[in-house]
């Protein structure tokens, strides 16, 4: 009974397009020649050269990609733990409220998590700045990690596990041998889940960031403030490129392990 | 002997590192919210008192208690300006959720449709823009929306109107910057239990002589009725809390509480009002955010 009705189509291209349009004119008008972003002046790659000149902008870029780089490592190892502890845990104490901590960031508005982080940071009288962030978002984007592992930890045949260490591993072997292969495409995909949440961050880095610890998504948002400018453009689609990459990427890491006889999704 | 019993004990082994992490990172902090939202502003650093110090005894940490005071929280509550701000926020998530089921129904709906080898592609394309910084989805909206963007050009070019439109700073450029933002987290839950309603259902109910609306009215929607639950509330509770949106496409005349927080802190440096605020920014979202848990959890650890 699997047909498809003209409605179907025509709401599922209308969803398409209403997704990708705005994507797609702000990369084109990145490589606009002219100055007012509205005039068309023809294809050009100015604005990329300009960026390329905008000191502070390339010091928040590579602040941001430290903070991506080590908050996502660190949320990947404490995510991967935490979902082992909840599929093969069984039950333990306080595992209502652990379980509750981990997915309540996942919705909590961003403006409470960055607030509280900062109080906690201030009463300790910790210098504010890369390892704030770095903690911030470490804390948020565990949680995203522990989910993608954990669904993925769910659907996995425990006999597996269990028979290594019938077969006489003991259980961090069997977990390294065995288990973490298998749940590798995930914990993967965890980790550059991780990684663009913590490139894409503004209010949680704003409220935990000292003076001088710009982050990209900070400096390109005082920016936006100001109106709309090519330069910005520019900088949004060379993000927008690289998260393409890095998906097209994901996607074939998956595919090649699928065809080992495994299944493997994105998110 | 099964190697099952063996592994669980390491595995519970496994939630110490996360446990302590979250518990120093995610609740504790709420105790310093709670604190300093009990406390009075200060022109000093930090901006506020009492300071607690643990140096100098007992006796100056009871006293340090006796000056908490349930000011704040007054003023919230008698000041109109506080209480539109939540009451505004509260409306528009509602609207945008409302908007947001309107829009993601049919689109998960397709994709649930579509021939088997291309639900997976379709699924591709909705989370690609999700991975694609909110600021960014945002910021390609001022694009389009602007006095002399593609949108006025186009309606003009098009005779619909004959003078540019406002749309920057208006309840609707809003209103679409949050639709666009929140849509994959609509479509994905709800495609997920659309994609998993048994087909023969529906082909007992067009047996026994239900038209495709019946069918659809009676078998499809009740059995989705959990992914719209989920899609509402992975949309709904963010939004309350939203900043970055109203902020850059909404007018600046009734701010949402996310901005209002974001105001007392940044701008009037009061960190006793924005802390009473998002307490009570909390209290409002604890119902969703604990039936939201659970779902998750019969979700995640159900299948075990």
């Amino acid at each position: 009974m699997k047909q498809l009705s003209r409605f179907n189509i025509t709401a599922l291209a209308l969803g398409l397009a209403f997704l990708y349009v705005p994507i797609v004119v702000l990369v084109i008008y990145s490589f606009n020649a002219s100055r007012l972003v509205t005039v068309w002046g023809g294809w050009s790659l100015r604005w990329y050269v300009e960026l390329f000149n905008d000191a502070a902008m390339l010091s928040a870029a590579a602040m941001s990609l430290r903070v991506a780089a080590v908050s996502a490592t660190a949320a990947t190892i404490l995510g991967t733990l935490a979902a082992v502890a909840l599929t093969r845990g069984e039950s333990f104490r306080g595992r209502t409220l652990f379980s509750g901590m981990l997915y309540a960031p996942l919705v909590m508005p961003e403006v409470i998590t960055g607030l509280s982080l900062l109080l906690l940071f201030v009463a300790v009288n910790a210098e504010r700045g890369f390892w704030t962030v770095t903690i911030a978002h470490t804390t948020l984007t565990m949680c995203f990690v522990a989910v993608v592992v954990q669904s993925r930890l769910g659907s996995l045949d425990r006999s597996l596990e269990e028979a290594a260490m019938d077969l006489g591993c003991d259980p961090l072997r069997a977990f390294l041998k065995v288990t973490l292969p298998l749940i590798l495409p995930s914990v993967m995909a965890g980790w550059m889940l991780a990684f663009t949440l913590s490139m894409d961050d503004l209010v949680i880095a704003s409220f935990t960031t000292g003076p001088g610890s710009t982050t990209l998504p900070i400096r390109i948002y005082s920016e936006v403030r100001l109106g709309v400018k090519p330069e910005i453009n520019a900088i949004c689609t060379l993000i927008i490129g690289s998260i393409t990459l890095v998906i097209i990427a994901a996607s074939l890491v998956s595919k090649l392990s699928s065809r080992q006889g495994e299944s493997a999704a994105p998110l | 002997m099964s190697g099952r019993h063996l592994f669980t004990a390491p595995a519970r082994k496994a939630a110490i590192a996360p446990f302590l992490w979250m518990l120093l990172f995610f609740l504790l902090p709420f105790g310093f919210v709670l604190k300093i939202s009990l406390s009075q502003t200060v022109i000093a650093q930090p901006p506020y008192l009492p300071v607690f110090d643990p140096a100098q005894g007992m006796a100056a940490l009871k006293a340090a208690f006796a000056a908490l005071s349930l000011e704040n929280f007054r003023l919230l509550a008698s000041d109109h300006l506080y209480v539109m701000s939540y009451l505004r926020s509260v409306a528009v998530a509602l609207i945008s959720t409302a908007i947001l089921l309107a829009v993601g129904y049919p689109v998960a709906y397709g994709m649930s449709r579509l021939p088997a080898r291309w639900q997976p592609i379709a699924m591709i394309l909705v989370i690609v823009p999700f991975w694609t910084s909110f600021l960014i989805r945002v910021y390609a909206w001022i694009n389009i929306l602007q006095h002399d963007g593609i949108l006025n050009k186009t309606l003009l070019a098009l005779h619909v109107v004959s003078a540019p439109i406002v749309w920057l700073s208006t309840d609707t450029a809003m209103y679409i910057g949050i639709v666009y933002s929140y849509l994959p987290f609509m479509i994905l839950p709800l495609y997920a239990t659309l994609a998993k309603i048994d087909p023969a259902l529906l082909e007992a109910s067009a047996d026994l002589g239900g038209s495709r609306l019946t069918t659809f009215w009676l078998v499809t929607f009740p059995l989705s009725l959990p992914g719209v639950g989920a899609g509402a509330l992975l949309c709904f509770i963010p939004i309350v809390g939203e900043f970055v949106i109203p902020d850059l496409l909404a007018g600046s005349n009734s701010p949402m509480i996310g901005q209002t927080v974001w105001l007392e802190f940044f701008t009037n440096r009061d960190w006793p009002v924005a802390s009473a605020l998002a307490v009570v920014l909390l209290v409002l979202l604890l119902a969703p955010l604990l039936v939201y848990e659970r779902m998750q959890r019969r979700q995640l650890e159900g299948r075990r």
